[in-house]
């Protein structure tokens, strides 16, 4: 693997010297713009939500947009995507709607997950964006698999699978790669090394000089990439895809990004580390670079970007507030979905809650 | 005598025993300059310094294998899992390593640590951060299984763990980390383990439970001695594994009627080991069948958690249940 970190657009906007922009369409850029904006005033207004006391819990991805869209953008629509919980950026991109988003925030009728976990743990079998859950790297292996899998029936499918620098430090990276080496799954690894697991530094989880160069022990491709370059993380991942879907095998991508939020609404970030670090990577935040980009290539510009901005708190207001109205699931819905069917078991429980349930209702005294 | 919540009195035994043992080691994730998600281990590193007070790598089976390795060098490490929900990488390790050391080596090796973790539910964390796992570990043969609920008892049990010589679970229930406060002597106290406590005493039923459960049971015989004129007696397991069989036992053959308790699902939950038990020692003296309120058999749901959880009318029922047998 190439020991060098793969960049196309600086922090200012500006090509590098000697790099090419990637081919994407006029209309792509925008909408890819649209959708990181969209991503970030998302994330900002559910955290305000959250400190509310509007919803329970939000998992934000404040400056890592362009790893998360620019990776995805690379996949066809028959690719799986295989999240953590901190991809909504990919989840939207697929067409995952603010609607489906909020009903899960808060749990109501028309969440697809009915309630079931908490806010930023969704699903979408149609978009083939994997279920998603707490534990850290579980999803790994199952990524491994879908390549595998694919391999199998020789369909040319790819998975792409997403995980931060803390991740790695998990048995389930390990064999994860390991068996997507032996058996070239058709597989793209991406870490997103924003370069904190809550309080611990990335330089705690690993002795190696890089995440990326961790693929050298399975046999596999690795690249470190600045995961703040919409450009670069675009084009580094549809190389891996193309590999992957031509048989070639896995490819770890490691995007150097940064956390600039806390880990979820339940850290705050200020205890461990300092207000500099923030700044500086600041500078170098995704969504302000390649907004210098486009206005420096006429392809925009501050008057549409503040109809933009507009734009997106209408649509993101009549979301929250839609979904807000909706009450909760039917209580019946608990029960569901265990195993394919109800067993007498949970019937028997189902049926012991209704009656304290409706007990409630009339107030017995016992 | 200071007041302390339940974090406080966990922070105070790891503090007492790190003094006055200096193989006591912490290790986990977040445990370091963070001291900890719920701030269990707040202050021991800038006190004891980074040989003694370290975080790791993300990773639960490295926490515990090299837990376990450090404790057969001699170490006496008190590892931190940050939710039992993540517990499970570390399930092969716990289990057919930790448990097993003692008998496999025919007493050669032993295997003394501490593995602290949050459990239970009511924090609105949904199916990852809210389990109760509790029986999987009575289950294995070669661990002890602790769980306080109330800070008093936190700490002179998790003082009493890091003494003992086995592999012990320590399930801190975490909805009552900030919520439970009371008087915790300074200094070093042991209460022994494999002791319950009655916690209220009583005489036409017994509830046997353990955690948080404690408290919503605690108000539900409130309740029902003052509008039903129920006399409910309360204990308070503190020790899963070994139970203290004998003050259970004494209770149901004194009041002739038992309820178990527990947040953790019905099907194979703890509750069926005691009412085996309790059925086999007590049969003569039960007066009706001994009935559970338990997490129903499904994960912990995040918006139908309160019904999901025992709470006092459920609990108020099965008392109703069991004295109008």
């Amino acid at each position: 693997m190439s020991e060098e970190l793969v960049r196309i657009l600086g922090s200012d906007g500006k090509v590098l010297k000697g790099q090419k922009v990637p081919s994407i369409s006029g209309k792509d850029l925008i909408r890819l713009y649209r959708l990181m904006l969209l991503n970030r005033r998302i994330d900002e207004r559910m955290i305000t939500l959250q400190r509310q006391g509007r919803i329970g819990f939000y998992v934000a991805s404040i400056g890592e947009e362009a790893s998360i869209i620019g990776s995805a953008f690379a996949l066809k629509a028959k690719d799986w995507i295989i999240p953590c919980y901190r991809e909504l950026g990919a989840a939207l991109l697929r067409g995952f709607s603010l609607h489906e988003f909020c009903c899960q925030l808060f749990g109501n009728a028309e969440d697809q997950i009915k309630g079931r976990q908490m806010p930023n743990h969704y699903a979408s079998f149609k978009l083939r964006f994997g279920s998603i859950s707490s534990p850290v790297g579980n999803q790994i292996p199952h990524a491994t698999g879908i390549g595998m899998a694919a391999r199998l029936r020789g369909t040319q499918d790819v998975a792409l699978v997403y995980f931060g620098d803390g991740a790695t430090s998990e048995g389930d990276f390990h064999v994860a790669l390991n068996f997507a080496g032996v058996y070239k799954a058709a597989t793209i690894f991406l870490c997103r090394n924003n370069q904190w697991a809550i309080s611990v530094p990335s330089k705690v989880q690993t002795a190696s000089p890089s995440f990326a160069v961790k693929a050298t022990a399975y046999n596999i491709e690795g690249v470190q990439v600045d995961g703040n370059d919409i450009f670069a993380v675009y084009a580094v991942t549809r190389k891996a895809v193309d590999r992957a879907r031509q048989g070639k095998g896995p490819t770890l991508i490691e995007a150097v990004t940064y956390r600039q939020g806390g880990h979820t609404t339940s850290d705050d970030p200020r205890v461990y580390r300092d207000d500099k670090e923030v700044e500086e990577w600041k500078k170098k935040d995704p969504i302000s670079r390649f907004k210098s980009y486009l206005i420096g290539n006429g392809a925009w510009s501050e008057k549409k970007d503040a109809g933009l901005e507009q734009d997106i708190k209408k649509e993101i207001d009549a979301a929250v507030k839609r979904a807000e109205k909706i009450g909760p699931p039917s209580i019946d819905t608990m029960f569901e979905d265990v195993l394919d069917s109800v067993p007498w078991h949970l019937e028997e429980q189902r049926e012991e809650l209704r009656t304290i349930l409706e007990s409630e209702v009339a107030q017995p005294k016992i | 005598m200071p007041t302390f919540n339940i974090i406080q009195a966990v922070n105070d035994a790891l503090r007492t025993e790190m003094k006055c043992d200096d193989r006591v080691i912490i290790l986990g994730e977040d445990v370091g300059k963070f001291g900890g998600v719920f701030r269990a281990t707040q202050g021991l590193l800038t006190e004891f310094g980074p040989d003694r007070v370290f975080d790791t790598p993300l990773a639960e089976n490295g926490i515990v294998g090299s837990a376990i390795g450090m404790a057969l060098y001699g170490l006496r490490p008190v590892p931190e899992i940050q939710f039992v929900d993540f517990i499970y990488p570390a399930f092969d390790q716990i289990v057919n390593e930790a448990a097993k050391m003692r008998y496999r080596s025919g007493g050669q090796y032993t295997c003394p640590m501490v593995i602290r973790a949050p459990c239970g539910g009511g924090i609105r964390g949904g199916h990852y951060h809210s389990q109760s796992p509790e029986a999987y570990f009575i289950h294995t043969a070669g661990l002890k299984v602790v769980m306080p609920s109330n800070p008093y008892d936190a700490k002179g049990l998790l003082i009493a763990s890091i003494r003992d010589n086995n592999p012990i679970i320590f399930l801190e229930p975490k909805r009552l980390y900030r919520a439970v406060k009371g008087e915790v002597p300074e200094g070093e106290y042991i209460i022994e383990l494999g002791k319950a406590t009655v916690a209220r005493a009583g005489k036409d039923i017994t509830i046997v439970t353990y955690g948080a459960m404690v408290h919503v049971t605690l108000e539900a015989a409130e309740k029902a001695a003052q509008e039903n004129q129920i006399s409910v007696e309360v204990i308070d397991l503190r020790t899963l594994l070994p139970y203290d069989i004998d003050t259970v036992i004494a209770s149901v053959k004194k009041t002739g009627r038992a309820v178990i308790v527990h947040e953790a699902p019905r099907t194979c939950g703890f509750g069926a080991e005691l009412a085996a038990t309790i059925s086999e020692r007590a049969f003569l003296h039960l007066q009706a069948p001994i009935l559970r309120v338990t997490g129903f058999d499904t994960p912990v749901p995040y918006v139908f958690e309160p019904e999901y959880l025992p709470n006092e009318k459920r609990i108020r029922k099965a008392l109703r249940d069991s004295m109008d047998f």
